[in-house]
Formats: C-alpha cells, sequence, structure tokens
C-alpha cells in the first residue's frame, strides 16, 4: 500500500533522512518509533508530498509521488503534529471546508461529515469556534479532517501528543478501531503506544532505519534469559539455594525496591514457574505473587538507539 | 472550480469575522467621504462665484472639479490601506501551518494562489462599492457625466487588482505579516512614484518604457474619461505579473 525505498533528504550538509526503505500493508497500523530529531516528521512530510525527497521513491496506493502527487494526496488523510486549523473558523465550518478541499461534495460531504463527528465524538463542539476548544477537542477535530474523505492511507504524526491520560486511551481506540480498513503510519516516541496500537515497529534513529518488526519479536530478539519475579511473604526462612538448585535457573537478585521480591533468572527457553511454585509452597514461605518479566520496547529502543549493551537497570544484590 | 469556491468561501469568512476588514473598511469610508466633501464644498463656491461674475466657463463640470481629484486621493488612501488587507494572505497561512494542510490536499497551487486573489479582489470591489452612496447623491442634484464616472470606477478597480495582486505578492515572502504589509509598501509606492520624474525622462527609450510602468499617468488617464487599451493592458498586465510571482514563490517552498 505504501512503499518506500531508498528514500532520503538532505538540507545542503545535513542529511536528515539516510535511504530509508520499508512497506507498509494494506490495513497494517505501522509505528514509527524514534527519539526527537530522528526524521520522522520529515519522512512523513515527503509521503504526504509536502516537501520533496532528495532522493528516493515514494509509491502510495500504486501512484508514484512524483508522476501522480495528486492522486496520493486524494487518498491520504494527513495529521501534522500541530493540527493545521482555522482558529477563526467554526468545527463545522472547518471540517466542511476541509471535506470539499479533498474532493467531497454534496452528498458525500455531509455523510462523511456526519461520520467523522460522530468516530471522534464532536457532536457537541460542532458549533464552537475552534479557538475555544482544548487541546484535547483540537486534536481530535486534526484528527477528523484526516479521516473525512475516508482516504485509504492515514498518516498521524504524534497523533497523542499533549494529551491527558483518559483522552489518549480514547484516541488509541479510535485508530485501533481503524486497523484492517485504512492503512495507518503513524509516529510516536511514546513506547507502550507503539505496543498497544500497532503490529509493526520501525525504529528510526538519526535519519537511519535501525529495527523493523513486530513488537513481539523486536522484544524478544533482545532477551538474553528468561525472567521471572516472585514475591514471599517470609522472607526471613527464605533460603536462596534452594530455588539456585533448581534446574534452568542462572541467577537470583532481589528486588532493590521492594523487599521480598526476587528476580529469578533462567536460560532461554526453560519455564521453572511450576518448579518454582512448588519448592516455594513446599518450603511453606508463602507464595504471594509470580510474574514473568519481558524486556520492554523501552528498553530495545533504548538499546537499539543508544547502543548500550547492558539492558538492566539497577540491579539489585546478587545472592 | 469547486475547489476554488471552498477556498474563497473559507477565506471570506476567515476575512469577516476578523476585526481588521472593519476597521479598514471604517476608516476607508471616513477619510473618503472627507475628500469627497472637501472639493464638493470647493466646486460649491466655485459655483456661486461663477454665478456671480455671470461667466461661463466650461471647465467647470463637477467630474473635473469633484470626482477627479477625489479619485486619485481616494488611490493614494488605498494604496496604504489595500496591503492591510492583503497580508495576511499566505503569510497567517505559514505561521499557522496551515500551508502544509492545503499544500497536502488535492490543490493546485494556482487553485490556492487564484482563491486568495479573489477573495481579497471581491472585499476591495464591496469596499469601492461603498464610495457610490457620493455620486448617488449627487446624481440627484445635478447632472454628473456617466462615462467618466464609470471609466474611474473600472480604473480603481484595476488599480486595486494591481495592489491586491502585489499584496499577496509580498504575502508570500514572510511568515510575517508586518513585513509583508512593509514590502507591499514598498512595491506599490515605488509603482506610484516611477513617474513623479516627470516628461523629460520620456525622451530616452529607456525612459520611455519606465515612464510606462508608472501608475499615475494610467489611473489618471481612466479618471479622465480615457478608455485606452494601452491603460487597460498595463494594468492586466501587472495583475498577472504580481499573480506569475506570487505562484512561483509558493512552489519554490516545494523545491526546498
Amino acid at each position: 500500500m505504501v512503499h518506500v525505498q531508498e528514500l532520503g533528504k538532505r538540507y545542503g550538509d545535513r542529511v536528515a533522512v539516510h535511504d530509508i526503505t520499508f512497506t507498509v500493508e494494506k490495513g497494517e497500523i505501522l509505528a514509527f518509533l524514534g527519539p526527537n530529531g530522528a526524521g520522522k516528521t520529515t519522512t512523513m512530510r515527503m509521503i504526504t508530498g509536502f516537501i520533496p525527497p532528495t532522493h528516493g521513491t515514494v509509491t502510495v496506493c500504486g501512484f508514484d509521488l512524483f508522476d501522480h502527487p495528486m492522486e496520493i494526496k486524494r487518498r491520504i488523510g494527513y495529521l501534522p503534529e500541530n493540527p493545521p486549523l482555522y482558529l477563526d473558523l467554526t468545527v463545522a465550518e472547518y471540517l466542511k471546508f476541509a471535506g470539499k478541499i479533498k474532493g467531497l461534495s454534496g452528498d458525500r460531504l455531509k455523510v462523511g461529515f456526519d461520520m467523522v463527528l460522530e468516530q471522534c465524538r464532536l457532536g457537541d463542539v460542532s458549533g464552537r469556534l475552534i479557538a475555544n476548544l482544548s487541546r484535547g477537542y483540537r486534536q481530535r477535530v486534526g484528527l477528523a479532517q484526516a479521516l473525512i474523505h475516508n482516504p485509504a492511507v492515514l498518516i498521524l504524526d504524534e497523533p497523542t501528543i499533549g494529551l491527558d491520560p483518559k483522552q489518549i486511551i480514547e484516541i488509541r481506540e479510535l485508530i485501533h478501531g481503524l486497523k484492517g480498513e485504512h492503512t495507518v503510519i503513524l509516529s510516536t516516541h511514546i513506547l507502550p503506544e507503539a505496543t498497544a496500537v500497532c503490529q509493526k515497529v520501525v525504529i528510526i534513529n538519526k535519519g537511519k532505519i535501525v529495527a523493523v518488526d513486530s513488537p513481539e519479536r523486536l522484544s524478544s530478539q533482545l532477551k538474553q534469559s528468561e525472567r521471572l519475579s516472585v514475591t514471599i511473604q517470609n522472607r526471613d526462612a527464605f533460603n536462596p539455594q534452594k530455588v539456585l538448585a533448581l534446574s534452568g535457573v542462572t541467577q537470583l537478585t532481589n528486588d532493590p525496591v521492594r523487599d521480598g521480591t526476587y528476580i529469578v533468572e533462567t536460560e532461554l527457553g526453560r519455564d521453572v514457574r511450576s518448579d518454582l511454585a512448588r519448592v516455594i509452597v513446599e518450603s511453606g514461605w508463602g507464595l504471594l505473587e509470580m510474574k514473568s518479566l519481558t524486556v520492554s520496547l523501552e528498553e530495545v529502543f533504548l538499546h537499539l538507539t543508544t547502543q548500550e549493551h547492558s539492558i538492566e537497570s539497577a540491579p539489585g544484590e546478587l545472592l | 472550480m469547486k475547489n476554488v469556491l471552498a477556498l474563497v468561501g473559507k477565506e471570506m469568512r476567515l476575512y469577516f469575522i476578523s476585526p481588521v476588514f472593519y476597521v479598514v473598511a471604517m476608516v476607508f469610508l471616513l477619510v473618503t467621504d472627507y475628500l469627497f466633501y472637501s472639493q464638493i464644498v470647493y466646486f460649491s463656491s466655485l459655483s456661486t462665484q461663477m454665478m456671480q461674475f455671470q461667466q461661463n466657463l466650461p471647465q467647470l463640470n463637477i467630474h473635473n472639479v469633484v470626482f477627479r481629484p477625489a479619485f486619485m486621493n481616494v488611490g493614494v488612501i488605498l494604496l496604504l490601506l489595500v496591503p492591510l488587507l492583503t497580508m495576511r494572505l499566505v503569510a497567517e497561512e505559514k505561521k499557522g501551518r496551515t500551508m502544509e494542510f492545503l499544500l497536502t490536499s488535492p490543490l493546485t497551487i494556482m487553485e490556492i494562489v487564484l482563491s486568495k486573489f479573489l477573495a481579497a479582489f471581491g472585499l476591495y470591489l464591496l469596499l469601492l462599492a461603498l464610495t457610490l452612496h457620493v455620486p448617488l447623491i449627487l446624481v440627484t442634484i445635478t447632472t454628473v457625466p456617466m462615462k467618466p464616472l464609470l471609466t474611474s470606477y473600472l480604473g480603481l478597480a484595476l488599480m486595486g487588482g494591481v495592489f491586491i495582486s502585489f499584496g499577496l505578492f509580498a504575502s508570500t515572502l514572510s511568515e510575517n505579516q508586518i513585513v509583508a504589509a512593509v514590502v507591499s509598501f514598498g512595491i506599490l509606492i515605488g509603482l506610484w512614484l516611477i513617474g513623479a520624474g516627470g516628461e523629460e525622462a520620456a525622451s530616452t527609450p529607456m525612459g520611455a518604457v519606465v515612464n510606462f510602468l508608472s501608475l499615475i499617468p494610467h489611473l489618471d488617464n481612466m479618471v479622465k474619461g480615457l478608455l485606452d487599451t494601452r491603460d487597460l493592458s498595463y494594468f492586466i498586465t501587472m495583475i498577472l505579473l504580481g499573480f506569475f510571482l506570487s505562484h512561483r514563490v509558493v512552489e519554490s517552498s516545494r523545491w526546498k
């Protein structure tokens, strides 16, 4: 659906984007993850036709950016980092204007307008001046203009920036609901967002693609061992040797933050949970909680973008 | 076509919701009414004098005494006020990041630039129309020659087109509206004053060309009542020049 081949952008001597190549399939939601200044916004602006690439090609829905830019623009809904709003218009005036310039008219305009009003929950504020809306509402109006013509491809630059947690969840649900029908590319540096909403993650740093994969596979690629966190009631009775004696256990540390919680590391592929639970219960230590710790996307991100080899944060005491 | 209508509609809505247009219109009307008024008073006193001395001065026709000088002065006022209307056209879009919105929608640059010109020109014609109350009132009192009046308004309309066209161009050059307004003033005052050197410059071929570029003689001809294709072509060419320059500047942002 969207294919980018060796796309690059140079401003004089400074290279903002180096030869990036990736594909987004129809109906997929792709997250563009990267620190500030990585080139996410520049890449999106190139795909939408706002900035010309220095080299490379962009193909959207089969149309090449240089040959048929208008066809591409008709099929893309774009929400830039700052929603492009005319503050002196009302929500209704603005959205109808947006619909018209994207090619809607008459009945189709009305249908599209009603649809985004409902989808983005703007019914209550449709008569209000955009200047009088809160940030959350303005973001929703921005999203509405991107959706109004029911585009095949949606490009959202940091769609949840500056919103409060409740609003963030609402927008995420909205985006999640678009899966399958629309192809979505969204950029973010909020890592849980990438895991929550997307099927594919592209990590970009300093204008280069550093990793492309699903969030789960990216996390598992970085795992060096399986980790379990276990909390027991009688920490005085705790005997580390009994746990270390279990086959497959490689390391035992205590959690520096919570008393009575221990991190058990085992070899990759070994599931020692039932053995561990049995030892704890039989020894009378009182099993309160046991959970798997996976490498979070945060750690993957930091690892890939700062080239640190260690992925552990403040290690506890080795027992 | 539909896009142009939608864009003009949006532009008009933005103009009418902002206080700028109303303030400009109010000042314009107050000043122009005063200009007309002072010429009418002068005409009135001349008429009284003529009656006293029983002279028949063929030059004393209302158009020459009232409208010609008044319209030329109105031209100067418009030179100062029109940039204030055009300064926001592109500068505001760039500042508010809505230019990105327009350029990533399926709109051609021609549609964007044309609709801004048409919206501003429509407002300008509205301003001119508001001054019609003066000739309308005078028509009821005395005979007003119609043809020179019509060519005068046509001349002012075309002149306004030139002002708007270059004001639009100036607006494409900056995000800052003040800069746009000042650049616009500079260009328009330049056009106004070029021929101020007088007739001597016209002796050399270069001088003749430069003189032709000067706005005042062309406006003056039309305000006198002359309908000359040279003047018409001047106005239309200048309008197109400003338009072309605006289009190029907006387009160039695509290639940076």
